[in-house]
């Protein structure tokens, strides 16, 4: 276990040889803990730090005053944690946050919560009161370390500074290997005002942490011999083929047994939406074929997935006919929604390489005709106007004249899902979304981060009135950064998921979904950004035009139709076949 | 059905937290645990106690491997093991009953660590039958005070080679 894990630790990091920050960190002077902490953050490779400072930090930030990383002030320290997150998303690189006690660290807690359930790499740094004030209740100070044991992956306390230097390696390859996740590192602030000598980071070696080994052949054959005898074979996909770095080996997968493809919302863009094998997402909002697919399969194809209770819907129905194989990374996930037949904890990528080896050939060519016919019988589809503007109008129109090759980011709702089910993604680390907790709040801060790790990108945030609220004052740090985001706001004047549900379930009792908003033209205006806003689908595609033409951030103002819903939907406690595709009043 | 888990842990501060949140939060009942060092410093071993068909202890195993600090976790209910509790029971008592509680007391082979002239503190190791048998014959004397360690265990040496614990050696 030992040798698994002393992998050094630039491999995991993927730190790119040019890069001089290794030898920058080695090579800083190291008077304090806080001069040892920078010097180590530069030998793990760090560029980039998200932060806000405050009393417990102040060592810290007096020791980034000289060291060379690029620090991003932002107005908030949950604006912080998504910019990271969208950071590390897009990278795959760890996010890096920096944030004080108290309220600083408490802030990140939505944030970390995130992290954890999509998979994210972070490594987050807070203060803490000094040594001898820890438990006294003192002025800023909360129990971090027990406060975030179960939304991250692992954290720690430094009380010695003679433990830094294998912490922070450790933090780094806990964060990034396996199932990558949030590491918290909590300083009090003597250790970080207090003296330090220059180290070298050591190779990591958490004690007790396990990956899996590569796979047995005899399971690779069992599996293999599986899907070669399926008639209705299809893969499931998720974010971990994007975490394990395996979307090629999944393409040639698919494509070599000519296997059907349908991927979790966190899947987006590990299989490009024009390649014929390509079914769509799953879910509670997935598209018609997809959920009717993973009804009717044979032989289920799990990959890198968790089985959320958003894509399984009802678990009686779920996928009822089929053969399961499940691999995933973290052994916890194995039978633990969903049981399965063919457990397989293993990197995702070893056992692609293996069964492209001598791939199965199933023969599919009446399953694919199947599906075929189910997108058919539903395709995704809205009703368009020429006078009113519909939300999936205004992804479509973002899709356009992006050529589908934005980075998108989204906050939670109805605006998430037409980002989803609308936009043609092409590649992995292209779609960031807040999948697994939800997030309002997320979408324009994780745009914001996402866009200090690719300058040259475009990034759009498309977001809701409702959800832009939650971060907006991170304006000012997109603004300050000439971070050129642009912001699509899905303008509905309601919590859209919300009041969809309150149409549905609620008796049309839209109670607190009614939501009001400042003039989001203005307020970019006052913020020193362009502000736009279109009513109609023309009025639309020249904003859009505009506002990709603009080297600063934009915040466009889509006014849509107030009621819209997004189908199909899988009600709550309904099997994946029991869409509803329009809503009719009773 | 009961299960016995036992995990070989870090002996770090806050481990028996992030365990004990662990169940918590995945709606685990925790009959009992019982925690102390290990053969090797800076390992513990604990023993844990809970409830749960195989499914639900195949996921505590696995939830628990997750933990950074956990070393290594055994499902060791249908295993051959050795288990005791050790309790600690203060029974009201005077001069008539005292020798009927001495009687009641011999063949479980206890010793009687406390002596006073209203009651007498035993003290029985067993498994948890045993305990709760004579908890039992006690209480209609008046059991004044309990307090049971919880049940700790160790694989009997007929057991597979897998014994938590075996893997310090291999140099962890």
């Amino acid at each position: 276990m030992q040798s698994q894990a002393q992998i050094a630790v630039e491999s995991v990091l993927e730190i790119p040889p040019e890069t001089s920050s290794r030898a920058v960190g080695a090579s800083l002077a190291v008077n304090t803990g806080a001069d040892l902490l920078c010097s180590l953050l530069l030998q793990a490779g760090v560029e980039v730090i998200f932060g806000y400072p405050g009393g417990a930090v102040l060592p810290i930030y007096d020791a980034l005053f000289h060291a060379p990383l690029r620090h991003i002030l932002t107005r908030h320290e949950q604006g912080a944690i998504h910019a990271a997150q969208g950071y590390a998303r897009v990278t795959g690189r760890p996010g890096i946050v920096l944030a004080t006690s108290g309220p600083g660290a408490t802030n990140l807690v939505t944030g970390l919560a995130d992290a954890f359930m999509d998979s994210t790499p972070l490594v987050v740094i807070t203060g803490q009161v000094v040594r001898h004030l820890i438990g006294s209740d003192a002025f800023q100070e909360a129990d971090i370390v027990g406060i975030t044991m179960p939304i991250t992956k692992h954290n720690y306390q430094i009380r010695d500074i003679a433990e830094l230097p294998q912490v922070v390696a450790d933090a780094f390859y806990l964060a990034c290997s396996g199932r990558p996740g949030p590491v918290l590192i909590d300083m009090p602030k003597d250790v970080s005002a207090g003296p330090a000598v220059p180290a070298h980071l050591p190779l990591p070696g958490p004690r007790g942490y396990r990956l899996p080994s590569v796979p047995e052949p005899l399971a690779i054959a069992r599996i293999r011999a599986v899907i070669a005898a399926a008639k209705r074979p299809l893969l499931y996909i998720g974010g971990g083929i994007i975490s394990a770095g395996a979307t090629e080996l999944l393409r040639e997968f698919a494509r070599r047994c000519r296997i059907p493809v349908t991927t979790t919302l966190m899947g987006l863009g590990v299989y490009p939406e024009d390649d014929e094998l390509f079914v769509g997402m799953l879910g509670m909002h997935g598209k018609y074929a997809a959920n009717h697919a993973i009804t009717d399969c044979d032989v289920l194809i799990a990959l890198g997935v968790r089985f959320d209770d958003r894509v399984t819907g009802k678990l009686e129905r779920f996928s009822p006919h089929s053969v399961k194989i499940h691999v995933d990374v973290d052994g916890a996930e194995i039978n633990k929604n969903v049981p399965v037949h063919y457990p397989l904890v293993a990197d995702v990528r070893d056992v692609l390489a293996a069964l492209n080896a001598d791939p199965p050939q199933p023969d599919t060519e009446q399953w694919r005709a199947r599906i075929a016919g189910f997108e058919a019988e539903w395709p995704l589809q809205f009703k368009a106007e020429a006078e009113f503007l519909k939300p999936q109008a205004v992804i479509e129109l973002l899709a356009q004249a992006t050529g589908g090759t934005a980075v998108v980011t989204t906050d939670v709702g109805q605006h998430q899902m037409w980002a989803a089910l609308f936009y043609p993604y092409s590649r992995p680390r292209q779609w960031v979304t807040s999948g697994g907790l939800g997030t309002m709040g997320f979408g324009f801060p994780a745009a914001m981060g996402a866009q200090v790790a690719l300058p040259d990108a475009t990034v759009i945030c498309v977001t809701g009135d409702g959800s832009l609220q939650m971060n907006i004052q991170e304006l000012q740090t997109v603004v300050e950064n000439g971070l050129p985001v642009k912001v699509a706001i899905i303008n509905n004047g309601f919590l859209g998921m919300v009041r969809q549900w309150q149409q549905f379930f609620h008796g049309k009792r839209y109670a607190q979904s009614k939501i009001g908003s400042p003039d989001f033209v203005r307020v970019a205006e006052a913020f020193g950004a362009l502000g736009l806003r279109a009513t109609t689908p023309s009025e639309a595609a020249a904003v859009i035009e505009q506002a990709l033409a603009h080297p600063g951030p934009v915040f466009m103002d889509f006014v849509v139709r107030e009621e819209e819903n997004v189908f199909p939907m899988v009600p709550a406690g309904k099997g994946n076949d029991e869409m509803t595709l329009e809503w009719e009043e009773v | 059905m009961e299960r016995t888990l036992s995990a070989l842990v870090n002996d770090r501060p806050g481990v028996l937290a992030r365990i004990a949140g662990l169940f918590s939060r995945r709606g685990y009942n925790i009959a009992s645990i019982t925690v102390g060092v290990a053969e090797h410093p800076g390992f513990s071993r604990m023993t844990i106690v809970s409830a749960g068909d195989d499914a639900t202890a195949s996921q505590m195993v696995a939830q628990l491997l997750k933990l950074v600090d956990v070393i290594d976790v055994e499902d060791i209910t249908r295993e051959p093991v050795v288990r005791r509790e050790l309790a600690l029971i203060k029974v009201q008592t005077d001069k008539v009953t005292r020798p009927e509680i001495s009687h009641i007391l011999e063949p479980f082979r206890v010793s009687i660590v406390d002596v006073g002239h209203t009651s007498i503190t035993v003290e029985v190791t067993g498994d948890t039958q045993k305990v709760d048998a004579l908890l039992a014959l006690l209480e209609p004397y008046g059991v004044l005070q309990i307090a049971r360690t919880g049940v700790t265990a160790l694989l009997r040496a007929a057991a597979r080679e897998s014994q938590p614990g075996v893997r310090i050696a291999e140099g962890l």
